[in-house]
């Protein structure tokens, strides 16, 4: 780590003067030993920039660090936890700030992956106990005591024998200038006392009192507003606009056509820039735009759907997996499926549409807005603009939703192409319209699987996915098999399963797509697991005794049994509809029991859910309940309620009247 | 543009608008409270729900002009740091996930004790059904609105 332009001797003096902070900064400990101050505050600063995760003032306020983004996660408040329990600060008297994207400091910050906390918590363990162990040798020094007879408790250190205490704050200069210990010692999990506690999200106040700032909240002085009006058919170019009208409604400042980058592609649209969000959204209703989108086909979903199946009926497709031979085990087998399932595409809907505040100034660029990436942003505008990736300033502000759309890196860049033009700070606004008929969608996919019972058990299985592979879009290799065709597959299924095959059919369409949550987890999950259903049902097993049969894996194992103890599985009636599955999506193994019934005005209903979660290691349980809780009402969505189709190349779902989003009267 | 003199919070605020212009984007462009969200534009998700004359209403589908000379109430307005029973219910069970919804949400919540200290589930789904949630903490809200409703009434907010 660089230190970056103040020395250490005149950051001491200067904070004296101003008393500000004092930066205790540590990467990792493998490179701690360069900790320094990466910038000194104004006097009088409140925004002091932080160069990792923990900063002690000369007050004693501690302020922590939240390198990843804050969409509903918990994250804002976990990562902090997990500081705070080897600091040994009082989480209560902690400020929480969301660092600046830089990704040579704090590693990645995509947020994506559920990789935060199984990514971080061990650097944030070992971070923390070594700086708690420096103020303990600090404060030892200082009263030529051994380090060992010190504690550190809730933001000081204590010597008990002489009745010694020293806050943090009082600390901080000296133990920034010891030697960081390569391996601190780490607590034991009995002896947390904040990590594996339910504690109230530090997040959760600022959302009750609207005072949370997300990106559509950001102001800056002189910004002005825009909105976009882009090719209804998803691709392609402006062929003319007319803008006469819009220039007349009031507000409107300018309007021009941009182009946007989005991975490996480019699309076109035209900029209506206006001194509020309704001006915008006013003149572009007066806008005429036509587009030219030749090359680009204009499909519908039945063309979509019947092109998939058609390739599951003759294409073997790319091999993902494979073992043993099972194309002749098939052929010989008597007791045998062949299954297609069907996954729409759908929007992310984030409750907050995309938006993003920009400020091109010429050798650098200044954003502030709802971003899972970071670095992905600053790559991106150092291409596009030519401008350094230090001279990128990513401003993180809170979320609302986030799902992996808000990982791409078009809606920066339109908000910067915009600010380059006008010369001034913009917001870009995507309305729900934009939001909903824009995409990229989670693929739609088509599954056809293949299987075979004897003796009880699954003796072949042949599973193959067409759909749009999210990894082409970004630019990546087509001659092999999706990367993902086994998501949300347990492994260890494949173990009593003598012939398997995973396929990946090419299919492409100018649809774009990207990952919605859990990625091909939920749409495999819902596949693969109905599949084993049906296969249970033809072998005349219980299909969780099936599963279990199937699963030589502790864990799962363990899963399966508590789901069954909490839904009372074993103690169902006849005829009562109860439904189990157990699928698994980065690091974290969840089982579910869902009963339903069937209502002769409604169709099925659905009565209750159950769900076991196995996530590895944890900080805040009722954050895991939480998201669980969450991703439950989502999914019922995703499986009963919305749908996103085309007609003639064109999105046909638009705003929530239509796709509709369950309620607080669809949930169980 | 017309002059429209708007009660936001029991304060008055002057502005210049067209008369068109939906009362949310005025609060949040041109008063400055960004609070209230938009979500959809069109009435169906409820993230701009402020209260007009005591009772909820979407902020984005209601022109300006006819806001003039109600009594308008945003999130803002609800208490001074987080004291109202429906905050404080939201806070203990952990309601918000993104919380870009629970503006709305809380703002319909807060309406319905008021006028019903004590709601049956049936009651709490008909006002909260038009506020959508993609985190899904609907669970969670149920339970808040039970929660604040044993807490008892709002104290009448100081000036």
């Amino acid at each position: 780590m660089k230190n970056q332009g103040w020395s250490k001797r005149d950051f001491l003096r200067l904070s004296g003067v101003a008393g500000a902070a004092l930066v205790l900064g540590l990467f990792d400990t493998a490179q701690a030993d360069e900790a320094t101050i990466v910038k000194a505050p104004a006097p009088g600063s409140e925004n002091i920039e932080l160069n990792t995760w923990i900063s002690v003032a000369e007050t004693g306020k501690v302020t922590l660090v939240c390198h990843r983004s804050e969409m509903g996660q918990g994250i804002y408040q976990a990562i902090p936890q997990i500081i705070a329990e080897e600091l040994e600060v009082d989480l209560a008297e902690v400020d929480v700030r969301f660092a600046q994207g830089d990704s040579r400091k704090y590693g990645s910050q995509v947020t994506g992956g559920s990789s935060t906390i199984r990514g971080s918590y061990k650097k944030l363990l070992r971070l923390s106990a070594a700086a708690r162990e420096m103020l303990v040798e600090a404060a030892a020094r200082r009263w030529s005591v051994p380090a060992g007879e010190c504690q550190a408790k809730a933001g000081s250190v204590v010597h008990e024998k002489t009745a010694k205490k020293a806050r943090y704050g009082e600390l901080i200069a000296d133990a920034s200038k010891l030697p960081v210990p390569a391996s601190p010692t780490l607590k034991k999990r009995g002896d947390y006392k904040l990590i594996g506690q339910p504690l109230v999200r530090k997040d959760s106040a600022l959302k009750t009192n609207g005072t949370a700032v997300f990106g559509l909240d950001k102001r800056l002085p002189g910004m002005l507003f825009a909105v976009v009006e882009r090719n209804p058919r998803l691709r392609g170019k402006v062929k003319t606009f007319d803008d006469g009208k819009a220039l007349q409604v009031p507000g409107v400042k300018k309007v021009f056509k941009i182009r946007m980058a989005v991975f490996n592609t480019y699309r076109e649209g035209v900029a209506v820039v206006a001194d509020s969000t309704w001006a915008a959204m006013e003149g572009r209703k007066a806008l005429t735009v036509e587009w030219d989108d030749t090359g680009f086909e204009h499909l519908d979903t039945e063309t979509i759907y019947g092109r998939m199946r058609d390739l599951l009926a003759k294409d073997e497709g790319l091999t993902a997996h494979n073992q043993g031979d099972p194309n002749p085990a098939l052929a010989a087998a008597t007791d045998k499926l062949d299954v297609v399932y069907e996954t729409p595409y759908q929007a992310h809907s984030c409750m907050e549409p995309l938006n993003c505040v920009s400020h091109y100034q010429g050798d650098k660029v200044e954003i502030w807005g709802p971003i899972q990436a970071p670095e992905w942003v600053q790559d991106c505008l150092t291409k596009e603009f030519g401008i350094p990736r230090e001279k990128i300033i990513i401003n993180l502000t809170f979320l609302g939703g986030g799902f992996g759309r808000k990982a791409f890196m078009d809606y920066p860049h339109e908000a910067t192409v915009i600010s380059k033009e006008m010369g001034v700070p913009i917001q870009v606004v995507w309305t729900r319209e934009d939001d909903t008929t824009q995409g990229p969608y989670r693929p739609g996919v088509t599954y056809r699987c293949e299987g075979a019972v004897a003796n009880g058990g699954i003796s072949a299985l042949k599973v193959r996915l067409a759909g749009q592979n999210n990894g082409h879009w970004m630019g990546g290799p087509k001659n092999r098999a999706n990367g993902s065709t086994m998501e949300g597959f347990l492994r260890p299924y494949l173990k009593k399963i003598a012939h398997a095959r995973f396929s990946d059919v090419p299919f492409e369409t100018p649809i774009p797509t990207m990952w919605w949550r859990s990625v091909y987890a939920s749409t495999n999950g819902f596949a693969y697991e109905s599949f084993l259903d049906e296969l249970a049902h033809k072998a005349g097993k219980d299909p969780l005794e099936f599963r279990k049969a199937h699963l030589e894996d502790e864990r799962c194992l363990r899963l399966l049994e508590q789901i069954a103890e909490m839904s009372g599985w074993k103690t169902r009636k006849p005829n009562e509809g109860y439904g189990v599955a157990v699928t698994s999506c980065f690091g974290s193994t969840v089982a579910q029991v869902v009963k339903v019934s069937q209502r002769p005005e409604s169709g099925v209903k659905i009565d209750r859910v159950w769900a076991a979660i196995d996530c590895g290691w944890y900080v805040n349980p009722d954050t895991i309940r939480a998201q669980l809780e969450g991703s439950i009402v989502m999914a019922l969505g995703a499986a009963t309620a919305h749908e996103i189709t085309f007609r003639d190349g064109m999105t046909v779902p638009k705003n929530f009247d239509v796709y509709r989003m369950p309620r607080i009267t669809d949930i169980p | 543009m017309s002059t429209f003199t708007l009660s936001i919070n029991r304060q008055p605020h002057t502005i210049e608008a067209p008369p068109t212009m939906p009362l949310l984007w005025a609060i949040r462009d041109l008063i400055g409270l960004k609070g209230t969200k938009y979500g959809c534009g069109m009435a169906q998700c409820g993230a701009c729900t402020v209260h007009l004359n005591g009772t909820p209403g979407r902020s984005c589908s209601i022109p300006v002009s006819a806001a003039q000379g109600m009594e308008i109430t945003t999130i803002e307005g609800v208490s001074e740091g987080n004291s109202h029973p429906v905050q404080m219910a939201w806070i203990q069970e952990q309601v918000p996930q993104c919380g870009y919804c629970q503006s709305g949400q809380i703002m319909a919540a807060v309406a319905l004790l008021a006028g019903n200290p004590h709601p049956t589930d049936g009651d709490i789904d008909t006002a909260m059904n038009g506020h959508i949630c993609r985190c899904g903490t609907y669970p969670r809200i149920r339970q808040a609105i039970k929660s604040a409703a044993l807490m008892g009434p709002a104290k009448p907010k100081g000036k």
